[in-house]
């Protein structure tokens, strides 16, 4: 196989703080494979955004990577200085984020911002760029885009600005698209034009996409493989199917069993006891074990490695082979349920 | 708890909330010089334009819609935070629209809000103890500091929350606890109606699932009454025992919660339900409805979905619908069903877009 | 599940939040602040402990002898060890003036702050939290009047309340206290739009936000709403400009002074000294000026530093 699109080795980003030092994500590994799309789930503080802003070089200082490597395309980016990290972003990584209001510039006109991105990043005449923007506009769905093109970002609806956003992104063919929670602002109706919108256009120009999100459902419908974080940590990472059905990470588990789902009539939805630990506060080996119910002496010792399941990755010492625990057993265990506990007071 | 809620007057009816023709406008035109000069028009914002609904005593209410429908708006009107621009908000048979403050106070004890923002629905600079402690001192309904201060604690307790956390401040607490903290804050004043504005909608998945369950647990144990109000079907279908789905002002569809979810009439409540994400992963494929939620100010002429609808004919252009009742308890506002035009038959179970559903419309 | 909230709270626990605080670290990072506040202080503890500190009492006409007036400061020549400044055209000691003088200052200031500061906000609450057209004629009123310089303002109401003093001569006030609180009255009326603005806009957000909302909802009176739940919550900003306005009470109240309508000359300010020597300026007696003028420009300058400082701790974007 090729060599993958985007390599995520070991990445620790941490923040220095006057009280010491926060690890906002702690030794985390992915690819991302070329057209891939890879969704990376994970509820507030997990770390998830951070990793987006890692790759795209925009973490905001005195957040910084301090340790691991960011290869694209086998060549590393992580460390490269200011002006070359500023030409690889635009041109071969772009950028959704969740605001469309913020995400443009509400003093320059769509078509201007369109050709300015056109030509920093290609050597288009202004005649060239400005058709490019008018056919990126139609691609992306915007009615009329011949006259749209000289309007203004307040002109626009909320849904009109995403869609003008991802035609930003991919307005100079980037290999792949970091989008942070590029629907979370929507409304349902148009998170749905917008998704569907974002998945066919990633693969007519075979766009990777590493797709940054709380929302399961986006990633359901989104993603080829997703990755699911838990306090700065990957919890468990396969394909999309293998993942939401047959969760194999106690986290991931209750994660989909908490959320309700029409058809499935329960009084209650499962929850898992507790909240994520704050950064300050990472428990000792695995940073689940206090809120799982199936933790042993081990979990609270030693924090567990990624370990090859099937076609994806757990971090779950239940997985561990070596313990002599088939993974059919493990699987089971973290099935069955002990019913939902009525917690007193979670943390 | 011995502090059960009192129920008020059980030879009442069932129907603890009963709203009839229920209006608020907005006036947002540009000041009056501005008017003058730039000979611009008079501009109304019709946030809630005539909605019915009826909540019986111990259920769940869920009215669901996008923005710009007007669901908080109804959620204040309720409250008496807006005063209704038409229309009668009955409490238990009692008229509570446009009362002034004064009138209101009793009314209030029995009747409360819960918001979606846990961050901003608590006073940054006020502890615990004292927002959980207002409503009670407010209402007189505790005789001394001893007694506040164990009522305050117990009602810490019942949202799962320790007592001594009274003595901290709203920001060192999570989301999730904040919310707990204003759900006691409702509680204080023992009321039998509460209005929830999208309570959860700010919380993470794990966390929502607690606060729904308790949500639940609180209902069953005190007899109390749901307003819910969201923008997330799923949630609405876990919580609700009826549904209202709003669009641009007006009730479209009303009807208990199993029958909405799976035989949808009105066109819109399909596309809504069509947006749910596939977490079954049956690989449905979803045929989304293009066009975008018009400008409240200007809203189309007629029905106000028409330039969305597949079903759409001169009438919708022309003839606002208006509500029709359902076999099954439900109500639907729309010429194509009342005329057999729009096709029964659930939405859900069918991998690809139903028969007789047009293909999607290109985005306006 | 063991909870961590089992410490309870003690009286030491707002000191012990504030020292651990992002506010009191930047405080001390920046040498330039820690020497503003330790001269700010420096001159409280003058004010404070004046009577205590000074050589000899510039306000007590009898000790003041004309033959001891316009002595060099000690370190020149003709200098007199007894008068370290040297001393005025009454004869008064430099260095315990510019003590009591400042305590004059620092006093009067004080006092007018507090008077915009409670005016200001008051009228700001009541702008943002009414609206319609007690806002409109809140804000107009402050637009009309920020329109004056602020001394001529000064200079307005001073004249108009020792004209009514005049016209009311059994009012027996005597001249100091009334000089006093003429003083404090006009550079108090003068400033307190800035305090009204700013309330203003913050009134304005914490209106909409949900907890005052949910305070209507329980029932509670708006006015009990405005000063209970919105006001404690738009005071943070209100530091920072009484701060700085304190240094601007400090300058307007020695403008009045020089221009002679401020405090008696016989119980003189720091801006009354700087009146009086001016006239000796170019005929070498430069000490009865430079002096007072020296220190005032120090105190004005330090508490500006500090309100910078403050400014920019409490800025939640910055931290």
């Amino acid at each position: 196989m090729a060599t993958p699109l985007l390599q995520v080795c070991n990445l620790v980003v941490e923040f220095p703080t006057r009280r010491g030092t926060l690890t906002a994500v702690d030794d985390i590994s992915f690819d991302i494979a070329e057209g891939e799309v890879l969704g990376v789930v994970g509820e507030s503080g997990a770390g998830k955004s951070m990793t987006g802003a890692a790759v795209i070089g925009l973490l905001e200082p005195p957040g910084r990577i301090a340790s691991g490597e960011i290869l694209l395309e086998g060549r590393r980016i992580d460390n490269l200085p200011y002006e070359k990290m500023r030409r690889i972003r635009g041109r071969e990584i772009g950028a959704i984020f969740q605001d469309p209001l913020t995400s443009l510039n509400p003093l320059y006109s769509i078509g201007r911002q369109l050709t300015e991105t056109i030509m920093t990043h290609t050597d288009m005449t202004p005649t060239q760029a400005r058709a490019r923007a008018v056919e990126l506009l139609a691609e992306v769905g915007i009615p009329a885009p011949e006259r749209r093109v000289d309007q203004y970002p307040h002109q626009f609806s909320g849904g009109m600005r995403q869609r003008v956003v991802i035609a930003l992104a991919l307005c100079v063919n980037p290999r792949l698209i970091i989008a942070d929670e590029p629907t979370t602002a929507l409304d349902v109706s148009i998170q749905a034009q917008i998704i569907a919108l974002l998945k066919r256009l990633c693969r007519e120009h075979g766009t990777a996409v590493m797709l940054v999100t709380h929302d399961m459902g986006v990633i359901a419908e989104t993603a080829d493989r997703v990755a699911v974080m838990y306090a700065g940590r990957i919890a468990e990472i396969g394909p999309v199917r293998e993942v939401i059905k047959n969760a194999k990470h106690p986290y991931t588990h209750g994660l989909m069993g908490s959320i309700p789902a029409i058809g499935h009539d329960a009084d209650r939805l499962e929850q898992i006891p507790g909240s994520m630990p704050r950064l300050t506060d990472i428990p000792r080996g695995c940073a689940f074990n206090p809120r799982c119910l199936h933790a042993f002496d081990r979990c609270r010792q030693d924090r567990p490695e990624l370990i090859a399941v099937e076609d994806g990755q757990v971090s779950c010492w239940l997985y561990d082979t070596s313990a002599g625990r088939t993974t059919a057993e493990a699987k089971a265990i973290v099935a069955s349920r002990s019913g939902t506990a009525m917690e007193r007071a979670d943390g | 708890m011995a502090e059960a809620a009192k129920i008020h007057d059980p030879a009442a009816s069932g129907t603890v909330l009963k709203v009839a023709g229920l209006k608020r406008y907005f006036d947002v035109s540009a000041p009056w010089l501005n008017r003058v000069l730039e000979r611009q028009p008079r501009q109304i914002l019709k946030a809630v334009d005539g909605i019915d609904l009826e909540i019986a005593r111990g259920e769940t209410f869920g009215l669901v819609g996008e923005s710009g429908c007007g669901k908080s708006t109804v959620a204040r009107l309720i409250v008496g935070l807006h005063g209704p621009t038409a229309g009668s908000i009955e409490l238990e048979g009692r008229n509570i629209a446009g009362l002034s403050r004064k009138q209101m106070g009793p009314v209030r004890r029995r009747l409360q809000m819960i918001f979606q923002d846990p961050y901003a629905s608590l006073n940054p600079r006020w502890r615990v103890r004292d927002i959980v402690a207002e409503p009670i001192r407010a209402f007189g309904l505790a005789a001394d500091k001893a007694a506040v201060d164990r009522r305050v604690g117990e009602l810490l307790e019942q949202v799962r929350l320790n007592p001594r956390d009274g003595e901290k401040f709203p920001h060192e607490f999570s989301g999730g606890q904040r919310q707990r903290i204003s759900i006691a804050r409702a509680l204080a004043s023992n009321p039998e109606f509460l209005v929830c504005d999208e309570p959860t909608s700010a919380l993470d998945v794990s966390v929502q699932a607690q606060i729904l369950n308790l949500m639940r647990d609180l209902q069953r144990d005190l007899g109390l009454t749901y307003l819910f109000i969201s923008h997330n079907l799923a949630v609405v279908y876990h919580i609700s025992n009826r549904v209202g789905v709003m669009y641009l002002g007006k009730m479209v569809e009303q009807a208990p919660a199993k029958t909405l979810f799976t035989t949808p009439r009105h066109p819109y409540t399909r596309l809504l339900l069509d947006t749910i994400p596939d977490l079954d992963m049956t690989g449905r494929e979803r045929t989304p409805v293009g066009g975008e939620v018009p400008n409240p100010i200007t809203p189309p002429p007629g029905c106000s979905f028409h330039p969305r609808c597949p079903f759409a004919t001169e009438r919708c252009r022309a003839e606002m619908p208006q509500p029709l009742a359902m076999p099954g308890g439900a109500t639907v506002a729309c010429h194509g069903v009342e005329e057999g035009r729009v096709p029964d038959g659930p939405v859900l179970a069918a991998p690809a877009a139903p028969k007789g559903v047009t293909s999607v419309h290109a985005p306006e | 599940m063991a909870d961590a909230h089992t410490s309870a709270p003690g009286l030491l626990d707002p000191l012990r939040r504030f020292f651990d605080g992002d506010v009191w670290a930047s405080f001390k990072r920046s040498p330039v602040t820690v020497g503003a506040a330790a001269v700010t202080l420096a001159y409280f503890m003058m004010a404070a402990f004046g009577p205590w500190i000074a050589p000899h009492d510039p306000f007590d006409l009898a000790k003041l002898d004309l033959l001891d007036s316009l002595i060099p400061p000690a370190w020149m020549a003709d200098g007199d060890p007894r008068f370290l400044l040297g001393t005025d055209d009454q004869g008064r000691d430099m260095l315990s003036a510019i003590i009591y003088g400042s305590r004059v200052s620092l006093l009067i200031g004080f006092a007018s702050v507090l008077l915009s500061m409670v005016i200001g906000i008051g009228l700001g609450l009541l702008s943002g939290f009414v609206g319609g057209a007690i806002d409109a004629f809140i804000m107009r009123m402050a637009e009309i009047q920020l329109s004056f310089p602020a001394i001529l303002v000064a200079l307005l109401i001073n004249g108009v309340v020792i004209g009514y003093f005049k016209t009311h001569p059994e009012w027996q006030v005597d001249q100091v206290t009334l000089a006093y609180v003429v003083l404090v009255l006009s550079i108090g009326l003068s400033n307190w739009v800035q305090y009204a603005r700013t309330v203003r806009g913050s009134t304005l957000v914490e209106r909409g936000k949900e907890y005052v909302q949910a305070a209507h909802v329980i029932g509670i009176h708006p006015a009990k709403i405005m000063l209970r739940h919105i006001l404690p919550n738009v005071m943070g900003p209100v530091l920072v400009i009484a701060t700085i306005q304190l240094a601007l009470a400090v300058i307007a109240e020695a403008t009045l002074s020089f221009l002679g309508v401020g405090v008696p000359p016989t119980e003189p300010s720091l801006g009354t000294l700087i009146r009086i020597g001016n006239d000796y300026l170019f005929s070498g007696e430069w000490w009865v000026t430079i002096f007072p003028g020296a220190a005032l420009a120090i105190l004005v300058l330090a508490v500006n530093l500090l309100g910078d400082w403050l400014r920019d701790a409490l800025n939640p974007k910055l931290r």
